[in-house]
């Protein structure tokens, strides 16, 4: 068998995260509304009504263009793209054509194996989303609500080698559009939604071949089954003296396989021409300038100064550099604890990181502030509480929202470092611990650790540590 | 004489002053109606008897009851002390492409029949607002697109007030014929080549097409996006200049619409035309009409009643002091028609697309095979010949491959015949005009079923009006006389952009100037017959 590569292409659509439709002022999301509830006479497409574009939509596509490295179009143009189905109530979408709000740029992949693989890309535009038809009991039935919602459509060139980099390209993609705030990029709820195009050649090959358009793949997993399923197809096709036809192929993500959707032979007219019921989107150099100046450090290069300014793992600044929200957290945490950067980022790869997982909340929507965790862990380094009293402090804390030097002190949780009242405690409990008493003392001195737990339990995890273990010692060894 | 004969002005004066009742001038003007109309344009055709053959036929519908809500609103308000608007108690018909919330609003065709917006347009509601009544909705050619008014869906289509076996120009030609026949005193209409200026230059009225954006577009069902204009028309200069007042101005729902601030219409009136330079152009003494053998234009000369209109009319303003400035080049005007044959087509068949029969109007009541079949039996059973015709003739030239050579194209003919005007209205140039002086046809009103049927031969009954719409500027159609057959003559100015103001001056100078020469003591046919009765 000759040496194949994968030659892949992504197209995304991405789900604006405005408040309100481009064209008109119905609602952006319609998520659980039922079927056109959330439509007026212009996103419906009512003889006689005009659109008029929101502002934010421009907005936000160009903050995307800029952190695409795009060049953030000075004069960009709607225009009609002119087709029949039911889902258009127009019969044609505004999209942008030949001057859309960004022209070139790329994203750098970084791969786990530290490689980087730049994506070049091909358009960037804005467009209005379509609404759904669905069949039911042989009726067809057309929901308009998500008519009009702003979308931006990415076309990569086909940089892609592998269904393992398109993966990589949706999650660092998804993890930018988060970043700058200008989608939930929630590929469930559509909000980022991905069409590949595949094709095989014999590696050093330049020639693009025939592809192939998998539509439907909606999830990081299924984009990557899918590219590999299907470039699997192709290589075993042309082995064995096939050629590949350029198909539309469906992804059905439950039985893992692909199906031919319909041919692309003939490639459908549009008839593009320019929307004349929208004037030209000017942007000036100072309103480019001041988007440019709006975005902030991406993760790329957040990771990098993590890993400098902190001396983070590179598997660390990772994860904290995963969500905007949570390495802004890390950094004010750092900031506020004022001691080593690596001690602020154990507990948030440990212990904050369980608790936000358990109640389900991003960083950002935590009430224990970046400061009440410094707190809790300067008093931990301080040995004002131990370790374990820190760590029950964190959900205490995002309970009652209240500051953990006030519980520290309401509830006594301060370490008992007072060798009266702490050697009280250990003789309670080798009191009631005879047998193991008199084991230890019979040379099974392994059992320290277990009457330590003891103390530890008896005191609520208050005692410290170090003196509970002198003193035990002392006590165990007097005969 | 009648409160029908009456104009907007004179209407809004006596009922603001309380003198008239709103209730009162809407009874006349229903009265009006009922003696002249005849029934209104339904779907298909009709079988009528000769007299009702002999008819105006403007209205498809009337809106009585919110007419007499409208008037009894009005005299409230005066009886209350408060400003009932500055067309209090006018009436008003509506071209039947603009949306009025509740009621059918059919753009004249079979595939909008039944269809009722939820939503008024922007020029209709400013009409509403003023105080005006909205008797009715009136006649089209279907979707605009014609100017005979006989590509209606809606049968009968109006007839000349004037001469009734002729037709009253299109596609405004129900407005026109609506306010000649003295029904109402003001008619919305809409000029995308010439639609408002056509009709009414043919049925004696004044017309104007406002600067692109100077009236929201709002609610205007789309024939040509680019090109569409909603304007007024009315029986004389100071009505038209009253409508535009009301119905001119910015609107949040219409990105196009202009920032520009509107001018006191009326109040320039007065201004007089004393050294304004009017210019003449030896590009509107003929029309320029292809031969299908070879593609080559050939001059076609204009109507010679209407060309000595023109120059009278010239020879007045300069008595009046107006500069007469001849051999104006206005070069690019004889591509003007072939130009809007691709731009409007273009854009008409996009716009034309939501029509398709699953959202609203009509479906084809056939039992169909898919989808693809229910999108074309209602589009082949809902559009008549001519929105047909325009379907695939855009679709033809912006197709892939065609649309450099004609859309493309088209669009740049369309700047040289704008940068034409430009020449002529710069201040620091050669011919520094404030307006030029034009016939606005090159007949006069044609017999019914005399063109219709010849697309292109109507088409070019638009070559003296297209070139303002092309390049976006204020153009107003004056009367200016009657031909051999008592049939009238229009007269047309063109400003620059936003100076409204200054083609209303020049026809309200020559109107006051012309007001005792004899044809204008010459009343429509239809009004003889009524007196005579």
């Amino acid at each position: 068998m000759k040496d194949y590569e994968v030659v892949i292409g992504l197209e995304t659509h991405i789900q604006l995260n405005t408040q309100t439709k481009i064209f008109c002022s119905c609602k952006a999301d319609s998520w659980e509304a039922a079927p056109n509830t959330n439509i007026c006479p212009v996103c419906s497409g009512m003889p006689g009504v005009l659109p008029v574009l929101n502002s934010a939509a421009i907005h936000k596509g160009a903050l995307l263009a800029a952190a695409m490295h795009a060049e953030v179009n000075p004069v960009s143009y709607f225009d009609r793209k002119n087709y029949f189905y039911p889902d258009l109530p127009k019969g044609y979408q505004i999209t942008q054509f030949d001057e859309p709000i960004g022209k070139g740029g790329y994203l750098d992949l970084h791969m786990p194996d530290g490689a980087i693989r730049r994506v070049r890309i091909h358009k960037l535009h804005l467009e209005e989303d379509a609404g759904k038809t669905k069949l039911d009991h042989g009726l067809r039935l057309v929901d308009f609500n998500r008519c009009g919602v702003p979308l931006v459509e990415m076309v990569t060139e086909p940089d892609l080698r592998s269904g393992e980099e398109a993966a990589q390209y949706l999650i660092q993609l998804r993890q930018l559009l988060r970043w700058i705030g200008v989608s939930e990029a929630d590929m469930e709820r559509g909000h980022l939604r991905c069409d590949a195009n595949v094709s095989i050649r014999e590696r050093g090959s330049q020639v693009l071949n025939t592809k192939t358009e998998i539509k439907n793949v909606n999830s990081i997993d299924a984009v990557r089954q899918a590219i590999i399923e299907e470039s699997k197809r192709q290589i075993e096709l042309v082995e064995s003296g096939g050629k590949v036809v350029s198909y539309t192929l469906d992804w059905d993500a439950d039985t893992g396989k692909l199906s031919m959707m319909r041919s692309k032979e003939t490639e459908a007219d549009y008839r593009y021409f320019r929307e004349p019921d929208l004037l030209p989107v000017v942007l000036t150099e100072e309103e480019i300038a001041r988007i440019k100046a709006e975005l902030p450090e991406l993760p790329p290069e957040r990771k990098a100064r993590f890993e400098m300014e902190y001396g983070l793992s590179a598997y660390d600044a990772e994860i904290l550099t995963e969500d905007r929200g949570l390495s802004d957290y890390f950094e004010t945490a750092v900031a506020s604890f004022g001691g080593e950067a690596k001690i602020v980022s154990n507990w948030m790869m440990n212990d904050l990181s369980r608790l936000m997982n358990d109640l389900g909340k991003t960083a950002s929507e935590l009430a224990l502030t970046p400061a009440f965790l410094a707190q809790i862990i300067r008093m931990v380094e301080d040995g004002k509480i131990t370790a374990a009293t820190g760590k029950s402090l964190l959900r205490k804390v995002e309970e009652s929202r209240r500051e953990p030097a006030q519980i520290v002190e309401a509830e006594g949780l301060a370490v008992i470092a007072d060798s009266d009242a702490l050697r009280e405690q250990i003789q309670s409990v080798l009191a009631a611990s005879t047998a193991e008493v008199e084991s230890f003392r019979a040379g099974k001195e392994s059992l320290l650790g277990w009457f330590v737990g003891q103390v530890m339990r008896a005191t609520g995890g208050k005692a410290d540590p170090k003196r509970t273990r002198e003193i035990l010692l002392e006590l165990l060894r007097q005969k | 004489m009648s409160l029908n004969q009456l104009s907007a002005l004179e209407v809004a004066a006596h009922v603001r002053a309380g003198e008239l009742s709103a209730r009162e001038v809407l009874e006349a003007s229903l009265s009006q109606i009922r003696a002249v109309d005849g029934q209104p344009g339904r779907l298909d055709k009709q079988q009528l008897d000769p007299a009702e053959e002999q008819k105006v036929h403007a209205f498809i519908r009337l809106t009585e009851d919110l007419a007499h809500r409208q008037a009894d609103e009005v005299d409230r308000k005066i009886s209350a002390g408060e400003d009932p608007g500055i067309l209090a108690g006018v009436p008003v018909s509506i071209k039947d492409i603009f949306t009025l919330q509740g009621v059918e609003t059919t753009a004249a065709s079979r595939i909008l029949y039944n269809f009722k917006p939820p939503y008024t347009a922007t020029p209709v509601q400013k009409l509403i607002e003023a105080g005006a009544l909205i008797l009715g909705k009136v006649n089209l050619d279907e979707f605009t697109f014609g100017s005979s008014s006989e590509s209606s869906a809606f049968k009968p289509t109006p007839n000349n007030p004037w001469n009734t076996s002729h037709v009253p120009g299109g596609s405004s030609g129900g407005s026109t014929a609506s306010v000649a026949a003295e029904e109402v005193a003001l008619s919305l209409g809409t000029d995308t080549g010439g639609s408002i200026r056509q009709p009414a230059a043919f049925c004696g009225v004044v017309g104007l097409k406002p600067t692109y954006g100077r009236v929201s577009r709002y609610g205007l069902m789309a024939f040509s996006s680019s090109l569409d204009c909603p304007g007024p028309i009315a029986r004389n200069i100071s009505d038209a200049a009253l409508m535009l007042q009301a119905i001119a101005g910015t609107d949040p729902k219409d990105s196009t619409s202009s920032v520009v601030p509107t001018s006191n219409y009326l109040e320039a009136l007065k201004e007089g035309v004393k050294g304004l330079r009017v210019g003449l152009s030896p590009d509107y003494t003929h029309l320029f009409y292809p031969d299908f053998e070879t593609g080559e234009l050939s001059l076609e000369s204009i109507q010679k009643e209407i060309s000595e209109s023109v120059l009278h009319a010239a020879s007045v303003l300069a008595d009046l002091g107006a500069e007469i400035v001849e051999k104006v080049p206005l070069p690019n005007t004889k591509y003007s028609i072939p130009t809007y044959f691709v731009v409007s087509r273009v854009e008409a068949a996009s716009n034309l697309h939501r029509f398709d029969g699953v959202k609203y109007g009509y479906r084809t009541p056939v039992e169909v095979e898919d989808l693809q079949d229910l999108i074309r039996r209602t589009r082949a059973e809902g559009f008549g010949s001519e929105a047909k015709l325009r379907i695939l003739m855009g679709m033809y030239l912006s197709s892939e491959g065609f649309a450099a050579n004609y859309y493309q194209r088209a669009l740049k003919v369309r700047a040289m015949i704008r940068r034409d005007f430009e020449r002529a209205f710069d201040p620091h140039g050669e011919h520094r005009l404030d307006v030029v002086l034009t016939p606005t046809t090159a007949t006069t009103a044609f017999k019914r079923n005399d063109v219709f049927g010849n697309t292109v031969r109507m088409q070019y009954s638009d070559q003296m009006t297209v070139s303002a719409n092309h390049a976006g500027l204020p153009a107003v159609s004056v009367p200016g006389g009657l031909d051999a057959d008592n049939l009238p003559i229009g007269i047309q100015f063109i400003g620059p952009d936003f100076r409204e103001d200054l083609i209303l001056r020049a026809g309200y100078a020559y109107e006051q100037a012309t007001l005792d020469e004899a044809w204008r003591s010459v009343r429509p046919a239809i009004l003889r017959q009524e007196v005579a009765k």
